[in-house]
Formats: structure tokens, sequence, C-alpha cells
């Protein structure tokens, strides 16, 4: 059966060799050929570098039309010369080319450190030093302690006497602590007579997944196997911990390691800006061409006349020469007027975008104190997108709450106990009539895990209470250090049994015999132990929902209103059950569970059947809460997304109620906001086929009047539901679409126990729905990696589940909280940044270009440059770059204190409202208008070329000159009228670049270049300053292009709500001439209250004292102030203090407060001018008491 | 200690710049500042839109088409371009003084100077006088590199080679007839005459030309332009200077002389004038059309009734914007001008 069995493995197994030694049948043996142990992530090397680059820079399509632009102009005889755009190419190709080489280096470095470590190899009974990328699949190698591991290893030998060794996985997935691996068991201890094969799955990249078995060929024997799993692989790039050595054999090297099978390049995210201006060239594209398509037609027409004598043209060539000349004709056109799509605008895209991500990483609001590190960008490729989010998804654990669990209470046989720190006594524990049962509950809490206690150095002998737990899961830890609160300690484990003392200060050994691990499916775990006095038992904790299945029914009820009203409180929930195993029953379970552990097939669904068999018919014994608390400014966090106009969606892998609560907590939900709910549970009542049920209330939601009234929708969907509809057998992309339309409909969506996978199913959904909504992911651990690089942007936030998040994120942050302004400041201002920086790029060309396109009607359609070459490559490299990047980096049109205060703001810019065709068309007419203006303004001055005060004439180098010098202040001055934040920078780079352009003029006009063919420009420049009629031009025409967009700019104002905005921002940050008064914390709270009453009150002195004390902030602030009040009609806030002695004025109506989740109690007290007091007490929003003195 | 180096490490700066707080200045263009600028800016522009708009009237032209088309035309007999050394006159009559220093253009329609290779068809080289290109002119040249022959031409190019060669002698019919003085100095640009253009040092000129030709449509050599004048010959030429400056578009005026004689200094006085005009140069092939201009000009220069205009309506434009706002702000009150 083995041999029949190994056939159908082979395919997709590999055979491993034990020290590279024939096992039973030495002639059969063929060494079998695996990658060497080289980890490459260089891309290049030295001799393909420069081919290879090139080829790879060239496939951008805008490089690539640059390159052909510079072929044409190599090749056909065109008016201006390769230079002029070959120059900007190269330089852009050069700068591009030495940045990737410089990474490649880096990469190459790293490699090589890697790769030529040296590690010792055990070679024919010796041990020999070879560089890491040496070794070979099948060798053993030695490792000792802190060193990390050069290959996948199955662990042969530990130096440790119980066989195990730890490893940390921090540069893994980031978990730094401990975990445990074990040797194969029952191995020989001469590792040099080992005769060994191994069989193992292909290399496959999970790193938690490792299947295998292994035979060992004895002397005269029959030879034994052994079942491998992950816990016998140790991972390259692991480190060995608090062992001193351990041998193991290379199982996969180098390329096939499951550390390099994961490190995958993340694929390129693209920004909606980039679609945006890719349109935006295709127009400009079009443009260009017609524009080469009428001249060179024109052309022709043109020549058919007669033309002036002595110059030759076309019109005697033979047909087919002629064909070909107008094609050359035609390419010239699109030489001519190719500046019109600028390479300069990819540069200073790129420029902007990377330059401007330091501005992120060095805010100091990101640096969070306690971990020492601010914000992080990993890409810088998608800043603006921070300002288009329509959707936000949001894992709970670790990003709304802070995964630091803290044991609040539990409950043992119905009974409800709570430890209070202020007395020594427990809380209830006398009123209990079972010490038993709390005895149980407690034991169970103290070996029902997979904790370890973190030895410290030196003395072993610590007080327990300060002794370190070590826990994949921190619910774990808080398990146990409350256990430890009513008395009974996990000291540990010592050679598979764990010890435990007891209230008495006994210490109870414990067998461990098996730890039935966790998984999200089955959302439990149990272990076996057996006590010193014989009793094997099952102790199981897990989610209510996958315990009360499996204990008995009677013992439920009691304990679940416990749970329930736990989980709405927003503590996480477990059941703690047990189980009597009789010997006879543990036998059978003990040979079930170790035939499926052996099993090379299906391992995990046979477990889990043997699992399943298991846990059952157990005993409840109680249920604990644990809190996890809310991170700091969640709420408000969330509040101001919504108020943003962002969807809030968080998907968890945790219970419906916990993650309720914690919306509720979050504001996600708010009292008035109606629950749709979608669950296992709502579709199970009604016999009726699930699928159907669920299709029917599908279409139930749907129907609700979703516009009626102001009436939020919330929804709530758990991952198996969510698979019903994803999946569903009919018509599912009908139903698909459905439930994506109610969601979009909800203000806010709760996904609850997702997969990790049916998180980016969720955010692919949404993704890919009508309008391509920008989506966002913000997650902390490694489940929420996968959404975080489905979505449009992903976010990590640095939290205690590793790193892993943070690696595969675009952007990574401290907090939560940082999330307000990394989105409401940063990505707003960086969308508008770039949007102007786009839409201005385009329109400056078309102005320049347009009237280099209309001259070719005045130069019978001969190419001929209005510009000089010197300007046409000079207009976008220097004259007018430096003040549209300054603009791009530091402006800001609204400040960041107006953006943070009101949300609402980032609704201006969402769904791409700066890159949209009506933008569009709108700097494109200003261009064309602009255009025209230049033109025919001067055109109409050389109506008489007779301009100077001596008669003298100018020529055409004058008039493309005083179209420049027209065409370079407009767009300048039109860049600073829009700079709504001038800073010394602005003011250096736009009087700058001006003076820069009549510097370079002069100095361009005023020497004999001895490189140049041809003067054209010399003392034009010059000679165009002394004519009184060219500056009276410049200044006409300068002043009538900006005409329309000043006055634009004066009618549109008082529409926006902008310029108000920010002046009530000041009123919080300066002493301004409207308010004031400065702005303190207080207020600034106030602000987050929303007031709907608007009241006109009669004019009144009052005093105002408002105290609360909040659960999420726990302090109690008390203020007073006196205000004295007059009626006042206001736009936008009908109320307006004024002020009188210490008094302040406050922008808002006093305390009509709609919000209600905080449990505060807001006491406030009038003082009226007659003396009479007035004392209004509000405790969730209702009026509690009113009191009049 | 450590602990607080580390922090000083990642903490990121605390600058202004760093935190995107510079100091900014925060303008708004309201409407309180809006509508004051407009006003001046529109008072400015109507003043000198006045001023340019009496100066441009206050300039006298006179201009005359003598490409002959019509039959009545003495130029009529020349057109054709059939007759060697045609000769005809164009008669005028001034009933009043022509004020000023008058200026004499002549001008031409419909002819290209603009076309690219026209302009490109030249060798700035030679001009400069660096006698090395004139064995080898440049290859834009072509076809006026070189000559049947392969001798090369210098001026070689397009440029050059169609040089406008009509030439114009102005007589005041008093007595028979009196001629006016023409002064063709400073009728180029100074930078071209004194810099840019420049004769090969030799002495006499004719030497350095040895080995070349005159390029095909001139009558005679560069180094015999004007062998009156020393310094007005050669590439130095003055009506050669203002040839090769190329006019901007197909209808253009270029400078030919100054009427500076003592008699005419303050203007011609009126009576009858001829000019007596060499016909050499041919547009009719290609329907161009050739004048006579004579102007006085101004310090605005030559008359041009445009810009005078243009500041006009621009002024009123501004006033009329800024009474609009006006309106809209007294009714509206814009919120923020409270």
């Amino acid at each position: 059966t083995l041999c029949s069995h190994m056939r159908t493995l082979r395919v997709d197994s590999r055979t491993i060799y034990v020290g590279h030694r024939p096992c039973h049948d030495p002639e059969a043996f063929i060494p079998p050929k695996f990658c060497d142990n080289r980890i490459v992530s260089s891309k290049y090397t030295v001799w393909n570098f420069l081919p290879k680059n090139l080829f790879e820079q060239f496939r951008r399509i805008a490089n690539f039309y640059f390159l052909i632009i510079f072929l044409v102009q190599v090749i056909v005889d065109t008016p201006t010369s390769p230079v002029t755009s070959g120059l900007p190419l190269f330089f852009v190709i050069t700068v591009t080319a030495i940045k990737q080489g410089y990474e490649d280096w880096l990469r190459h470095k790293a490699d090589n450190e890697v790769n030529k470590y040296l590690v010792t190899v055990l070679e024919d009974g010796q041990r020999m030093r070879k560089e890491s990328e040496k070794i070979k699949v099948g060798d053993v190698v030695e490792v000792v302690e802190d060193e990390t591991f050069p290959c996948d290893l199955v662990l042969l030998r530990s130096s440790r006497e119980d066989e195990t060794c730890f490893v940390t996985t921090a540069s893994l997935d980031g978990e730094s602590n401990h975990k445990t691996h074990y040797t194969v068991p029952d191995m020989e201890q001469d590792l040099l007579s080992l005769n060994a094969t191994i069989e193992c799955e292909q290399p496959q990249p999970d790193l938690y997944k490792f299947v295998g078995r292994m035979h060992m060929y004895r002397n005269n024997q029959e030879h034994a196997v052994r079942s491998l799993g992950p816990e016998n692989l140790l991972l390259k790039g692991a480190t060995l911990k608090n062992t001193e050595k351990i041998y193991g054999v290379a199982v996969y090297s180098g390329m096939e390691t499951k550390m390099a099978l994961n490190y995958q390049g993340k694929s390129q995210k693209r920004s909606a800006v980039e679609k945006s201006i890719n349109a935006f060239l295709l127009v400009y594209l079009c443009i260009l061409v017609s524009k080469a398509l009428v001249c060179t037609t024109l052309k022709y027409v043109w020549q058919s006349q007669p033309v002036f004598f002595s110059v030759p043209t076309e019109i005697g060539l033979k047909y087919n020469l002629m064909y070909l000349k107008m094609f050359t004709d035609f390419l010239s056109f699109m030489v001519l007027f190719n500046f019109i799509i600028p390479v300069s605008m990819y540069v200073t895209v790129e420029m902007q975008k990377f330059l401007g991500s330091f501005f992120i990483s060095w805010d100091k609001d990101f640096f969070d104190p306690e971990i020492q590190e601010g914000a992080l960008v990993n890409t810088s490729d998608l800043n603006e997108e921070l300002g288009q989010v329509e959707y936000v998804f949001t894992d709970k654990t670790g990003t709304l709450t802070q995964n630091n669990m803290e044991f609040i209470e539990c409950c043992i046989d119905g009974f409800q106990y709570k430890y209070t720190d202020s007395s020594t006594e427990l809380d209830g524990f006398c009123v209990t009539d079972g010490p038993e049962k709390e005895e149980l509950f407690l034991r169970a809490l103290c070996l029902c895990h997979t904790v370890q206690v973190k030895e410290p150095d030196g003395a072993k002998c610590h007080p327990a209470e300060l002794r370190g737990f070590i826990a994949s899961s921190p619910d774990e830890v808080a398990l146990v250090i409350g256990a430890m609160k009513y008395g009974f300690t996990f000291l540990g484990m010592e050679s598979n049994s764990m010890k435990v003392m007891n209230r008495n200060n006994e210490v109870e050994t414990y067998q461990l015999l098996h730890v039935l691990n966790f998984d999200p499916v089955r959302r439990r775990m149990s272990v076996i132990v057996r006590s010193k006095s014989g009793d094997t038992m099952l102790f199981c904790k897990g989610a209510d929902s996958s315990i009360f299945p499996r204990v008995r029914q009677h013992e439920v009820e009691r304990i679940r209103m416990h749970v329930e009203r736990n989980a709405t409180e927003g503590y996480r929930t477990l059941c703690v059950a047990y189980k009597l195993l009789k010997p006879e029953e543990y036998a059978l379970v003990d040979t079930e569970l170790r035939e499926a552990r052996l099993s090379l097939q299906d391992r995990e669904d046979k477990l889990l059947k043997v699992y399943n068999q298991v846990e059952d018919n157990m005993s409840l014994i109680g249920a604990t809460a644990v809190e996890d608390r809310l991170q700091e400014e969640a709420a408000e966090t969330m509040e101001a997304l919504q108020g943003a106009g962002m969807r809030v969606w968080v998907l968890t892998g945790d219970k419906m109620e916990t993650a309720k609560s914690t919306c509720y907590a979050c504001r996600l939900f708010q009292r008035g906001t109606e629950l749709l709910e979608l669950t296992v549970r709502t579709l199970e009542d009604g016999g009726r086929n699930r699928e159907d049920r669920l299709h029917d209330r599908l279409k139930s939601m749907f129907k609700l009047n979703w516009s009626s009234s102001h009436q939020d929708y919330g929804f709530i969907i758990d991952g198996a539901t969510l698979s019903l509809v994803l999946n569903s057998s009919t018509d599912s992309d009908c139903y698909k679409t459905l439930f994506l339309k109610i969601c979009q409909n909800c203000t806010s969506v709760l996904c609850c126990r997702m997969a990790p996978l049916q998180k980016a199913q969720i955010v692919k959904l949404v993704k890919c729905s009508k309008g391509s909504p920008i989506t966002l992911s913000i997650g902390d651990g490694a489940n929420d990696v996968s959404m975080i690089l489905e979505a449009h942007v992903g976010i990590g936030i640095k939290g205690k589940e590793g790193r892993q998040a943070v690696r595969n994120s675009d952007y990574a942050i401290p907090k939560l909280k940082h999330l307000k302004k990394l989105l409401l400041a940063h990505g707003h201002l960086y969308y508008v940044r770039i949007a102007h920086l786009v839409q201005y790029f385009f329109y400056k060309n078309l102005c320049f270009i347009l009237p280099q396109f209309l001259y070719q009607f005045f130069c019978g359609y001969s190419q001929q440059p209005l510009y000089d070459a010197a300007y046409l490559t000079m207009y976008n490299i220097c004259f007018t770059s430096m003040p549209i990047l300054a603009y791009s980096l530091v402006e800001q049109h609204i400040c960041m204190e107006a953006l943070l205060e009101n949300a609402a703001l980032y609704r201006d810019v969402a769904k791409n409202a700066m890159l949209r065709w009506g933008p569009f068309s709108y700097w494109t007419l200003l261009g064309v208008y602009q255009g025209l203006l230049f033109f025919f303004g001067v055109r109409f001055l050389f109506g008489n070329p007779a301009l100077q005060d001596n008669g003298q004439v100018f020529g055409n180098w004058s008039y493309g000159t005083i179209v420049f010098t027209v065409l370079v202040f407009t767009v300048t001055l039109k860049l600073a009228l829009d700079t709504r934040y001038w800073t010394w920078v602005n003011h250096f780079v736009i009087w700058g670049s001006l003076a820069f352009y009549t510097f370079f003029s002069f100095f361009w006009g005023g020497i004999i270049w001895p490189f140049l063919r041809q003067q054209r420009l010399y003392f034009v420049f010059a000679n165009m300053l002394s004519s009184v009629a060219a500056w009276l031009v410049i200044i006409l025409l300068i002043i009538l292009s900006l005409l329309p967009e000043i006055l634009l700019q004066v009618l549109r104002k008082p529409r926006g709500t902008h310029s108000r905005q920010v002046l009530h921002t000041h009123t919080h940050t300066h002493t301004d001439r409207y308010y004031p008064h400065k702005h303190t914390h207080t207020h600034r709270h106030t602000h987050t209250h929303t007031h709907t009453h608007r009241q006109v009150l009669p004019p009144q002195t009052h005093r105002h004292t408002d105290t609360h004390t909040d659960r999420y902030y726990p302090h109690t602030h008390t203020h007073t102030h006196t205000h004295r009040q007059v009626p006042h009609t206001d736009r936008y806030y009908p109320h307006t203090h004024t002020q009188t002695g210490t008094t302040h004025r406050q922008v808002l109506p006093p305390h009509t407060h709609t919000d209600r989740y905080h449990t505060h109690t807001h006491t406030h007290t009038h003082t009226h001018t007659d003396g009479h007091r007035q004392v209004i007490i509000l405790a969730n929003k209702s009026l509690v008491k009113r009191t009049s003195l | 200690m450590p602990k607080k180096e580390l922090e000083t490490a990642n903490r990121p700066d605390n600058t202004a710049f760093t935190q995107q707080r510079l100091p900014a200045w925060q303008p708004i263009l309201s409407a309180g500042i809006v509508i004051p600028g407009f006003v001046l800016i529109g008072l400015a522009f109507i003043g000198i839109g006045v001023a340019l708009f009496l100066t441009s009237r206050n300039i006298t032209v006179l201009e005359m088409d003598y490409t002959g088309v019509e039959t009545t035309s003495d130029c009529y007999k020349c057109s054709a371009g059939t007759l060697p050394n045609c000769v005809c006159n164009l008669y005028f009559t001034l009933n009043e003084t022509f004020p000023g220093t008058v200026y004499f253009y002549y001008g031409l329609s419909n002819y290209f100077q603009s076309y690219r290779k026209f302009g490109a068809s030249r060798d700035d080289n030679q001009l400069s006088g660096d006698t090395y290109y004139f064995t080898s002119p440049l290859a834009v040249c072509t076809p006026y590199q070189y000559d049947v022959n392969n001798n090369p031409i210098v001026p070689c190019g397009i440029s050059a080679n169609s040089m406008f060669n009509d030439t114009f002698n102005l007589y005041q019919l008093v007595n028979g007839s009196k001629t006016v003085p023409l002064d063709g100095r400073g009728i180029a640009w100074w930078s071209d005459y004194n810099i840019k253009f420049r004769n090969p040092t030799s002495d006499p000129l004719r030497n350095a030309f040895n080995g070349t030709v005159k390029p095909p449509f001139w009558s005679k050599p560069v180094f015999e332009l004007d062998l009156t004048d020393k310094s007005n010959n050669g590439f130095l030429n003055q009506d050669f200077l203002v040839w090769m400056r190329r006019a901007a578009l197909p209808n253009f005026r270029k400078l030919y002389r100054r009427i500076t004689g003592p008699d005419y200094a303050s203007g011609l006085p009126p009576g009858n004038y001829t000019i007596e005009i060499a016909y050499n140069y041919p547009v009719m092939s290609f329907n161009g059309r050739k004048k006579v201009v004579l102007s006085n000009v101004s310090w605005m220069g030559g008359k041009n009734d445009f810009l005078g205009v243009a500041y006009l309506v621009v002024g009123s434009l501004c006033i009329v914007m800024s009474m609009v706002m006006l309106i809209v702000y007294a009714k509206f009150k814009f919120p923020d001008d409270v």
C-alpha cells in the first residue's frame, strides 16, 4: 500500500535523502535535483542592466512617445533640433536609471549578505563551514542560538532536553513571541548513522502549513514512519532562541523557501489621478494630431496656389514621393506641436509625489511616543488617493480597539463575578454555592491555553505576579492573568506537564496529553490533561456560538444571558466547558488523534473531524468577559470620516454582538440607526431553504424607502451569509448587486466573522461596483493583509499583531486616530495639489502651443516655430516649472486646522471633483482663450511692425518673443492668483522665475553664442523692451488674460463655503477680529456635538457649567463660562454670544445635544441677570431634570 | 540618556517647513479689493488708451501701391517683368505739410518671409565675416549653396538671394524736379549693423570674395552693394540688413530711408512729388503686392490704432465690471465683507 501511496504522491511531493545517504536501495539512488540556496531579489546584473532597464523604461507609454518624437526629429527634416526633445528625455531616463540602479545595488548587497553567510553543515561526519548559498537540499545543518535559519529545515535534534526548540518569527510575520517547535519524534540520537528519507509536499507559500513524513531505515528493521507538520519545520528567516543549538535537514532551499515564496513584488497600484491624466493625454493627443493634420492639409492646399519665388515646393514631385513628403510634413508638424504633451509633466508629477510624501513621514502629529515611531510611507504613488476615499474598510481588533485585553468579569454557573481593585475580597465569590465549580472554572482558565511563561533572565524565582506571559493571542494572556487575580496561577510547562498554583499555594501538576488547536472555523480550542489523581479531562473554551451547541442545553440559558449582556457592552466573551473522559474513551480519542496527525492527505479535515467528535457533550462551566478598549479617539475618527462622506465598513472576524457594541461605541451606529441584520441567526427561523429566505430578505430590504427621511441605516452581515450571497446558486449576480446596493445605501456596514479572504472579497466587490469608488483598507494584523492589498489604498497600523500589515501597506500609521489627519488634511491637500498641478500643466502647454499653431497660418504652413528653440526647450524646464512644483508641495488652499475641524470639506473634492471633464474643459477653454489672445493681440500690433520710435521694424523673432513674454508672465501670474498660501517658497519661485526669465532673455540675446548656427535672438529682447508699444501690449494682454479669472474668483466665492470655514477655524487657532478668543480643549469637545435647534434667545447673561464624565475618556472636567447673549441672526450660525468681561464669545448655540452615546452627564447651570438660576441636567440626551431656583 | 537620544533620532523634526506651517500670507480676493482695483485699472487703461489713440491719430501715413496691376498705373509696363531696368514713376500730391521726420518704407503683401525654409536658408557664419564658410557654405543654404559650376555662393541661401532690389528716388516737383535727399543710415538694428553682421577683414573688400559667386538673383555682388560708402557696403549694407531681418507676417513693411535733408527735416512741404522706382522685384507671379509707405512716427512707433482702441475697450470693460460687481455686492452683500 505504501508503494501505491507513494505513486500518487510523487507528482506533488518531493523526496529528500537526509545527509544525501541512499537508503534501502543504493543502486536506484539518483540524487534529486533541487535549486540551490541562493536568494535573488535583485532585478539586474551588471551586464543586463542597461538593455533591461532601458527596455523597461521605454515600456512606459510616455517615454516611448518621447522617444518616437526624438527619432522623428533625428530622421525627418523638422523645424526644431533633436536636442530640444532629446535633452529632457535623456535627463529623465538617466535619472530614473541611476535611481533604479542604486536600488538594485542595495538589493544585491542585501542578497550577498544572506548568501555569503557562513553556516555549519554536517558532511560525512565532519562539521564543515560553508557559505549559505551552497547548502543543498538534504544537507544536515547546524544552527546555534540567535542565528537565523539559512533555509527551511526539518528539526532533527535539539540541544534542549525536551526535544523542542524556540524560535521567533519576527522577521517573517512580525510576531516576536517565542514559538515552540518539536523534533521528529523518536529520533535516533546519532545523526551520522541516520538513514532516512523525507517525503514532503512541494514548496508552497503558506507559512503555517507543512505536510510531510519521514521514513527511517534502521538496520534489519522494518522502517519507521513519522509524520511531520509545521511544528517540525523551521523556516528560513526565523531566529533560534533559548536553545543552544539544533540540527536540521534542509528541505526547501533558496527561492523555494517559504520566505522567498512569500516575498512577492507588490502589485503596482495606480491612482485614479493617473487615469485622469491618461484620459486628458488622449484628448491632447487628439488635439495634437488634428492640429498636425489641419496644417498638413492646408499646406498642400496653399501650395497649389503659386508661391512666392525661389522657395522650393513639393508640387513638382512625383506622386509616391509626394505622399512620403506629406507624411514627413505631418510628422514635422507633430514635432512642432509636441510640446503640448510635455515630458516635464511626468517628471514634475513624480517629483511632487516623491517629495510630497515626505510631509507624511515628517508629520510630528503622527509620531507615537509609545512605539517611538512616526508614519511610514511605502509608496508615494497614492498620496492623492488619500483625498478620494469613499469607502473605508476597517478591521476591528487592534484597529478600532487597542487589542489590549483586560479581564473584566466572569460568570460561573450563572453567577456574575467581578473583580474590583479596591477590595481585597473577591466580590461575589461569597455568594456562590459551588466552590468546586468555581475552582474548576479557574483551573480550566489556567490549563486551557497555549500561553508560555516568559522566563526572566537570571534568577528563576520571581514572584508570580511579575512573570510575563507570551501567547499568540492577547485574550489568552488576559484570561491567565485574570485567573491569577482569583488565586490560580499558571506556573508554566515542565516536560509536558502544566503546573498550576492554587489558592492554597499548592502546586498542582497536570500532564498535558493533547492540545486541540484553535482555528477560526471551529472558533474554539481544547486541551486534554490528566490530573495527578488520574482523571483525564478535556477543557474547552471558545465562542458562545461554537460552544453552546456542544454542551448540555439546560446549562446554557443562565449563561447565555450573561454572555449576551457582556457582548452588548462591548466585551469579548468566551465560554468555558469541560468534559471528563473515561479511560477507554480517552484511549479511542488518543489513537484517532494520532492517526489523523500522521496522515499525509486531508490531515486537517481528519483532525477537524476528530476534534468535533471529542468536543461534544461537554458541560458548560462559565463564561468570561474581556474588554478590548477602544483606540484613542476611535469614535471621533470614525465620526470625522463619516462627516467627510466616507462609508465605514467594519470587517472583523469577531462575533456579531461584540462587533456591534464596538460599532456603537465608535458611533458608527447611532441610537437612531435602524439595523438591518442578515445573519445565520436571522435566516434560521422559518423552515425554508436558507437561500430563499436570504433572497426574500434582500428584496424586502431593498424595497425600504431609502430616501424618505433622514433615517440612518446600518447593515450587519456575517461571513456565512456573505458567502451565501456571493456564491448563491441562482441569479447570483442579481443578488450580489442587490446586496451591494443595500450596503451602499447604509451609513455603516458591519461584516462579522469574516475570514481574511472574505475581507478581500468584500473590498473587491465594492471596488468593482458601479462608479468604481476608491476604497481604503486599514488593519493591523496578518489577517488584514489580503484586504490591504486589495483596496486602492492600504493602511497598516503599527500595532501589536506583528508587522505584516505594515509591510504590505501603502502607508503605515501608529494609531487609528492618525487616519483622520492622514485623510482629511494630507489626503485632501495632496489631491488638490496634484489635481491643480495636472490641470495647470495641460493649460500652460495649451496656451504655449496654440500661438505656434496659429502662426502656421501666417508662415505658409511651413512649420516655422514661433518661439526660439531655447524658449521651446526652457519653457517647461525652467521658466514655468518651479512655481507649480512649489505650489504643489506647499499649497494649502484651506489650512490644515480647518480641514480637520470641518470634515465636510472633504466632500468638496470627492469623486475626483477637480479632475473631471468639467474642470478640464474650463482649464482648456482658459488655455484656448489665452492662446488666442496672445497670438492675435500681437498680430494686430504687428499690423504695423514699425514699433520703435526710430521707425525701425520688428521681425518674426520679436513677434515670438513678445508672445512668449506675455505667455510666461500670464501663466505664472495665473498660478499666483490661484495660490492661497504664500510662503517664502512661493514668493521666491514665482518672482524668481519671472526674474530668471527676464535675466535669461537678456543673457541669451546679449551674447553671440559660438555654438549656435543662427543668432536669431540676438538683441531681440533688449530691442523689444526699448519699444513702448511692446511694453503696452504685454501689459494689456496679461491683464486681459487674467481678467476673467479674477472676476470668477470674486463671484464664485459667496457661493462656496470655503472662506467661511477658513475664518471659522481662525477663530480657534488665532486671535481674530471676528472671534477674539483662544481656543481651548473644552471648546473643541463641544464642537463635536451637533446642535440642531436654532433658536433666537432674548438677551441674557448666563453662567454655564459643563461637567461630564466619559467612559472612553476617563476624565472629568468642569468649566464655567459666563456669557452675555444677544439675539443675532447669522446665516451660518444663528447664535453668537457677545463677550463681556471675563467671558468670551462662543460660536455655538447653547447645549442642544443630539448625541446620545456618551454616557456622560452634562450639568448646565445658567445664571440669569435677574438672579434666576436654572439647572439642567442632561443625561443620555433626554432632559432628565430641570430645576428652577 | 540613550533613551532620550533614541527619541530625538526617531522623532520628526519640528520645523515650520516639515510640519507645513511655514508662515504664509493668505490673500483672499474679496470684492472689497477687486472693485477699487478694477476701477483703478480701468481708469489707468482709459488714460493710456486716450493717449495712444490721439497719438496714433496724429500720425500721418501715405501708402501707395506701385505693383502695377491696373493698366492706368505707370508701373503697369514694368509689372510683366519683361523689360530690363524698367523705371516707373509714382506721383502724389501733398495738400498740407507732412509733418516731422518722414520715414520711407517699402511694403510687400502676400510675401512669406516667415516661411521656414526662407528663414532657415542662410549662413550666419558667412554673414559674421567668417571666410571659412565662404568656400563651404552650410547645407541649409540649398538650393543657393553652390551655383551650377559648384562655386560657393556668398551670401548663400534663399533669404539673401531674394533680397528686395527695387530702388526709389523721391523728387519734389517745384520748378522742375528737386531731389529730396533720402538718408539710408540707421535704418537697420544697431546690433545687426555693429555686432551681428561683419565684413571679412580684407582690403579691398572684394579680395575676400575670390572664388565665390554672387547670389543668382542679384545684379551685383555683395561687395559692390554701395561703392560710395564703405561703411554701407558688403554685409553691412543697411538695405541688406533690413531685408535679412525676417518679417513676422506675410504683409509687412520695411524701413527704406529717412527723409532728413535740410529742407525737409521738419517734414515734407505741400506740393507735388514723384517717386522714381527702379522696378526690379517681380511679385506678380505669386499675386504679391508692392507699396511705398511714407509715415512719421511717435513715441509709440508707427501708426497703430489697435493699441489705443484695445486699451480703451479693456479700460471700459474694467469699469463696467466693477459697476456690475458693485451692484451685486450692494444687493447680495458678500457675507465675508460684512
